[in-house]
């Protein structure tokens, strides 16, 4: 009688124990999603498009994308060679430049302009390979945005884009 | 040291906390072993609601912070930003909002509890001075937390309530550029109302642990208003008192949930999706539910001082309770004339709720007045002069008698459970 | 106890007097009707939007109303959201690009509108306030929220009734009120200013919008009456969304979280007597102590 008494008790203190902890996380979980970024955040963060016909050859302009600054060069003939003609393998980030541009397009270089040691923004033009130069700790990049000396770990980051024509790119 | 079960930790790490910071045990000899009277009834569960309000209050007004933006141009649009955009963000605006209501709804439901059954009384009067304080509080935080949206009743409340201050004679000009910051409600006046509704609910939790410790040393009343004299009378208080909160609780989650799902604007008033705006007075400033029976005493007195004076005292008046009730017994359960006095009270109450929400004009403002008369009269004249008048009932020998009823001589088994 | 029921008998009759009294008050003050209380497909514990309703209502602001009042709080991607007209994302993004929004600043420091784009807020109809006032006499306000800024009095005991029947619409049944409330001649010594309009329900009865709504002013593709009352519901019925975008969610989850208190509160009360059932039992093997000061260790 007594066995049969505990376990019928216990189921009720058991299942009201799991209702509990059902209870709680439902209460928990906005609380959490709400730090999430919220519907105007997202939206704000919306691919953008840009067109490339005001951008000279060798010029290098700054747009924003989801609070990010994006450096899109129009690179030189001279540029593209030294970018293209590298022992890869002797890179401290591997990578060759065709995987870093869009086929047909390897004068367009897109590029998250964060370096990436401790994210300052690298100074295009600059540095021995006249590519960027990170003036915080002295992170020097190629024309093609490769890591080639200093403390940053790899690449520049190259953004999801694509070409909706030869003049006009979707970054996002 | 009368012999309460100390707590004894079960395990090696336990036993090095205790000696160190020995939480574990005054929750233990809090909120476990702790005695309660055994017969109290479902209205001594509203301090556990209050205490879950005040949590939930702090924890949705934390995240609410996390989105609103303090600035007269920017204010209302961040409450929508919060409706519309932010994850949830409706249901953490609506869950503020009414569940500002609820912490009051329980606040006055404690109180008249506390009033009706003499809780106040000797040894609990510091119980009871802690508990307006928090009231007194409350009023404040709420007050400020209605001007951050700054809607056309945030911003009409706000010059209405801090124009109050100008009926001081002498200094009460400046008090007010001092609280406003400028020469009227402002970006100064909400960014400070900001600071200060972020503040003042730690304040309320501070006292809050004043007003339990302060609980404990008296020990709960109990409906009979005697105090336990052995250990029949009491019961510890996990199990039994928490799991009888537990449930209260979650009846009372019934009625806020009702609120914030279903009719979330009903307790607000619709002028306040209007923005702010300086040039325009609303046709009617009526404040938020809670705060109508003080706003109508406010208004039923003509002169501009006193009114004020009057709203004040209206609350202040509350501290003197312990001592303006002179009758030695304790609960309205023995004192069959001062309950007829009592819920009169409590009609007065919710009758000037009631013309706080009406144009002070006609016949309301006499009614307004004469319930005034008897809310001041209740504490000054009734209850002083019913503890010399009245003929209570006789009073239980002990709270044991009186649950397991007459002729049951302690110490006997209990009674056969009543069949299911 | 019969002492009990005189006093209260007296109280309620206090009560009742004291009401009618202060009734009387009222009626003389406001003269403005109450609005017909109407049938919303949104109203009640399952309310939903109807998404027909929401575009045709959307279709008469565009057409009618979006020239003066704004609806600057609402974003283009909120109309593909769920719970709202049901566009998709592509016709949001088309209708966007019909409007034109402010820009970034170029190149000169010249601000250049650019058609809009799904994260873009509804433009305003007006640079600011003395634009509006310059322009109309009077400030036409914006209808992001205006289903909820707007509402009217229920008396006792109505407003206990709307408790429980969950009755949030005042503000929706006073603007189609409003709209369908224009009387080309109003009453007899009724004095109506220059430049403004008799109307029934607005409080004050003279407003500065000119009757917006005609019969057939707008074209339904859907074949509902283009009359002026069916206008009238359904532009309210999109401002009602439009003010409250997440009302389906929000009683969605609304009953969920009602019905698990109800199963939680009942488990936790029978848990409850469970618990105290032991008291009663077994009284003597309660952990009870004489109550003594705080303990101190």
């Amino acid at each position: 009688m007594s066995a049969a008494e505990g376990t019928r008790r216990d189921f009720l203190y058991i299942a009201t124990g799991a209702v509990a902890t059902v209870g709680a996380a439902g209460v928990l979980w906005p609380l959490i999603a709400q730090m999430n970024p919220d519907a105007s955040t997202i939206a704000a963060g919306a691919p953008i498009e840009v067109d490339l016909t005001p951008i000279a050859d060798g010029q290098v302009i700054k747009v924003f994308w989801r609070g990010k600054p994006i450096y899109i060069n129009h690179r030189t003939k001279k540029q593209i060679e030294e970018a293209q003609n590298v022992d890869v393998a002797k890179l401290p980030d591997p990578q060759p430049d065709s995987a870093r541009v869009k086929a047909g397009h390897d004068q367009w270089q897109v590029l998250i302009g964060i370096c990436t040691h401790l994210g300052c923004i690298p100074i295009a033009h600059q540095g021995p390979y006249d590519g960027y130069f990170c003036p915080c700790h002295g992170s020097v990049y190629d024309t093609s945005g490769r890591i080639r000396s200093g403390p940053a770990p790899s690449n520049l980051a190259v953004p999801p884009y694509e070409f909706l024509s030869d003049t006009k790119i979707r970054i996002g | 040291m009368s012999g309460h079960p100390t707590y004894q930790p079960k395990s090696a790490f336990m036993r090095w906390m205790e000696r160190r910071l020995p939480i574990a045990g005054l929750v233990y000899s809090s909120f476990v072993v702790y005695p309660i009277p055994r017969n109290l009834n479902y209205w001594w569960t509203f301090g556990g609601i209050l205490a879950f309000m005040l949590g939930a209050q702090i924890v949705t007004g934390i995240v609410l912070a996390m989105h609103y933006t303090p600035h007269v141009d920017y204010a209302f649009n961040s409450v929508e930003h919060i409706m519309r955009d932010v994850n949830y963000g409706w249901l953490l605006r609506y869950l503020h909002a009414n569940g500002a209501s609820m912490f009051f709804l329980a606040a006055y439901v404690h109180m008249f509890r506390g009033m009706y059954y003499g809780s106040y009384k000797e040894p609990r009067e510091v119980l009871w001075i802690l508990g307006v304080i928090l009231l007194l509080l409350m009023i404040m935080t709420g007050f400020m937390g209605y001007v951050l949206p700054w809607g056309q009743m945030s911003f009409w409340a706000a010059t209405v309530i801090t124009n109050l201050f100008s009926a001081i004679p002498l200094v009460g000009e400046s008090i007010v550029a001092w609280l406003w910051g400028g020469f009227a409600v402002g970006n100064p006046t909400l960014n400070r109302f900001y600071s200060l509704h972020y503040l003042l609910p730690f304040v309320i939790v501070g006292v809050v642990v004043l007003h339990i410790w302060a609980l404990h040393v008296a020990g709960q009343n109990n409906p009979d208003g005697i105090e336990p004299k052995t250990e029949h009378d009491t019961v510890a208080f996990t199990p039994y008192a928490t799991i009888k909160d537990a449930f209260f609780l979650l009846v009372f989650c019934v009625l806020f949930a009702w609120f914030v799902f279903y009719i979330p604007n009903f307790l607000g008033h619709p002028d306040n999706y209007i923005p702010a705006n300086p040039a325009v007075t609303p046709v009617h400033i009526v404040p938020e539910w809670y705060y109508l029976p003080f706003y109508a005493i406010l208004r039923a007195i003509p002169n501009k001082l006193l009114g004020v004076v009057a709203l004040g005292g209206s609350i202040l008046i509350l501290l003197f309770l312990p001592w303006l009730d002179t009758s030695k017994v304790k609960s309205a359960k023995y004192r069959p004339l001062y309950r007829q006095f009592f819920w009169l009270f409590v009609i007065v109450c919710v009758g000037l709720g009631w013309l706080g929400s009406k144009p002070p004009e006609g016949n309301y403002v006499l009614i307004a007045r004469i319930f005034t008369a008897y809310y001041f009269a209740y504490f000054l004249i009734i209850l002083p002069l019913l503890g010399f008048f009245e003929k209570t009932k006789p009073v239980p020998n002990s709270i044991a008698e009186s649950v397991l009823g007459k002729g049951v001589p302690l110490g006997a088994p209990a009674p056969p459970p009543r069949a299911a | 106890m019969a002492f009990q029921r005189k006093i209260l008998a007296l109280v309620l009759a206090g009560g009742v007097a004291a009401g009618s009294l202060a009734a009387s008050a009222a009626t003389a003050a406001e003269d403005t009707p109450q609005p017909p209380k109407l049938k919303w497909s949104f109203s009640g514990p399952f309310g939903k939007y109807d998404q027909g309703q929401l575009q045709r209502g959307f279709k008469v602001y565009r057409e009618v109303c979006q020239v003066c009042h704004g609806l600057t709080l609402l974003a283009f991607r909120n109309l593909a959201e769920p719970g709202g007209p049901g566009f998709t994302p592509a016709q949001a993004a088309a209708i966007a690009a019909e409007y034109q929004v402010k820009g970034e600043p170029d190149d000169q420091g010249e601000v250049k509108d650019r058609p809009g784009r799904l994260a873009d807020r509804f433009p305003p109809p007006f640079p600011n306030e003395q634009a509006a006032r310059a322009r109309y006499n009077a400030v036409p306000p914006d209808m992001s929220v205006i289903a909820k800024a707007r509402g009217y009095e229920r008396g006792f005991p109505w407003w206990l009734l709307d408790m429980v029947t969950q009755y949030q619409e005042h503000g929706v049944d006073y603007i189609v009120a409003l709209l369908t409330g224009y009387e080309d001649k109003a009453p007899a010594g009724v004095n109506v200013p220059t430049g403004t309009f008799y109307n029934k329900y607005f409080p004050g009865h003279t407003l500065a919008m000119p009757p917006p709504l005609s019969d057939k002013r707008v074209d339904y593709t859907d074949g509902s009456p283009t009359t002026v009352d069916q206008y009238a519901k359904d532009v309210s019925a999109f401002l009602a969304w439009a003010a409250e975008p997440h009302l389906e969610a929000r009683k969605r989850i609304g009953f969920q979280v009602i019905i698990f208190l109800i199963v939680f509160a009942g488990l936790v009360y029978f848990a409850k007597k469970k618990v105290w059932r032991e008291v009663e039992l077994h009284p003597e093997k309660l952990t009870p102590r004489p109550p003594t000061e705080y303990p101190r260790s």
